[in-house]
């Protein structure tokens, strides 16, 4: 095994280790396809490779609590915070919000359609034990759904209407597209996805739905591994004018509007207002 | 299925155009998939042919091992590969996790019990009085094993085309050792399962069927020479 190893070392870039920088992200950034627009424009400006590994938001962190990555790109506000707490993280920077909205089939059998609060939304398809699909996967969505169910004082877990794909977000946008059923899905995603899927957006605008982005540097003093100085590198260029620049602009041209809002700067107290 | 048709007119338009992006990916599939392959046989020829031949005891433990490893999941490869290539992990100062280099190391441990497999299995079959003859004509041990081995040669063909076909398809180690990352470890079936994901069926319907296209491909040149000099 390790004579293997070895072998294997003479064809990996070792001499360029410090170059590497590792990105944990979630799916949703690499699906919609803004990171490939902005990686190709940070290792042209700076030499750094990205090693883009999109993951839920709670394994992203999972993988920054063992120094296993050396940059986060996620979407997890309470979770975040406890994360920077504990000292994994440091240097928490807003960078984007979109939204989250309830969608769910066109016949709307609980009848949530235009409710403007989705803890109410929430309620209602409980009461009716209309099926629900959740990710189930401690994902950054998952943890805003759970959020909401705690909200409205409803424990979903063990009822037979509320079931768990532990999917990513598209492929359970499919699931519940299939069998009819409820869910709660970034915009950006859905949008993506729209044409493939008999699901139509039912519940949106409430402030609760913020899909809010943060970048976070794992925090070297706990990793002497870390790549901190190329941690740093992205983290800053995430927040530049020009990404932000580019994320105002980025899916208006496929989609009518943009999929991102960029917020580098801001409170997050202020947005969505 | 206007899904399906869509699907295979955009695998031949990526195969015509010539797509600089597909090419690459189907390139770089070939290239990790045959280095691990060739990395399997050198290991599970030597080693499966040594279990077939010698005697020892625990032998039949070890073939049962050697043949549960054949059917080995790979998402287990993929998961002890990956702990075991974590920075903090014991071969962590390879700094070689999300390289080709990890998924190569996956792939091949992936393929090598199937291709030791099959080995004890061909040359186990081989007759006992060729081993005899072989010796009585003066041949050294070495020049035995290889006689051997050269004789069992269309079931280890087969071999090469159930380790290569085993790797090829694989999914759940190559994208949690290698990550899927855009132009460095992205492969067919990564970029597949992401394409999926994405809701962009065509593409990856296009991708599967280049997938299965290179498969056949391989296999048909590996067949040939297999099946060259048999009478049908």
């Amino acid at each position: 095994m390790l004579l293997v190893l070895t072998c294997f070392c003479a064809i990996s870039p070792v001499s360029a280790q410090q170059k590497n920088i590792i990105l944990a992200t979630t799916t949703s950034t690499q699906d919609s396809g803004l990171l490939d627009v902005l990686i190709p424009v940070f290792e042209k400006k700076t030499g750094y490779f990205i090693k883009t590994i999109a993951v839920g938001s709670g394994q992203a962190m999972a993988m920054g609590q063992k120094g296993e990555a050396d940059v986060l790109l996620v979407h997890s506000p309470d979770a975040e915070a406890k994360f920077v707490a504990q000292g994994y993280g440091i240097n928490r920077r807003l960078v984007m919000h979109n939204d989250y909205i309830v969608v769910g089939p066109g016949k709307d059998p609980a009848g949530i359609k235009g409710m403007k609060s989705t803890v109410a939304a929430f309620k209602k398809i409980a009461a009716r034990k209309s099926l629900f699909m959740s990710r189930g996967d401690n994902s950054g969505t998952n943890a805003k759904e759970k959020t909401i169910w705690k909200a409205s004082g409803i424990d979903p877990e063990k009822e037979k209407w509320y079931q768990q794909t532990g999917l990513g977000m598209g492929q359970t946008l499919n699931v519940a597209s299939e069998k009819g059923a409820y869910t709660l899905t970034d915009r950006g995603t859905y949008l993506a996805l729209k044409k493939m899927l008999g699901l139509d957006i039912l519940t949106e605008g409430d402030a609760m739905l913020l899909n809010i982005y943060h970048a976070i540097e794992v925090n070297p003093a706990k990793w002497p591994k870390v790549n901190a100085a190329g941690a740093k590198a992205f983290a800053d260029f995430m927040v530049s004018k020009e990404v932000q620049d580019i994320v105002k602009i980025f899916g208006v041209n496929k989609y009518g509007s943009p999929l991102f809002f960029p917020d580098a700067g801001k409170k997050v107290e202020g947005l969505g207002r | 299925m206007d899904l399906i048709i869509e699907g295979i007119k955009k695998a031949f338009l990526l195969f015509i155009s010539l797509d600089p992006e597909v090419i690459n990916i189907t390139l770089f599939s070939l290239k990790v998939s045959g280095i691990a392959t060739f990395i399997s046989l050198f290991i599970g020829i030597s080693s499966g042919t040594a279990i077939a031949l010698l005697r020892f005891p625990g032998k039949k433990i070890i073939v049962s091992l050697v043949n549960t490893g054949m059917g080995l999941p790979p998402v287990v490869v993929g998961l002890f590969v990956t702990i075991f290539l974590w920075r903090n992990g014991p071969f962590g100062f390879l700094e070689i996790l999300y390289t080709p280099s990890a998924m190569i190391i996956a792939q091949a441990i992936i393929a090598t019990p199937i291709v030791m497999g099959i080995t004890v299995a061909a040359v186990q079959q081989l007759p006992e009085k060729l081993r005899l003859q072989i010796i009585a004509l003066g041949a050294t041990r070495t020049q035995m094993v290889w006689m051997l081995v050269k004789e069992a040669k269309l079931p280890l063909l087969a071999a090469v085309m159930a380790g290569f076909g085993g790797v090829i398809s694989e999914v759940g180690a190559s994208i949690m050792v290698g990550g899927n990352i855009k132009g460095y470890t992205r492969v067919l079936t990564t970029a597949t399962v992401m394409e999926t994901s994405k809701g962009n069926f065509d593409i990856a319907i296009a991708l599967s069927i280049i997938l299965l296209a290179m498969a056949f491909l391989v296999n048909l040149v590996l067949t040939l020479v297999q099946q060259k000099r048999r009478p049908n």
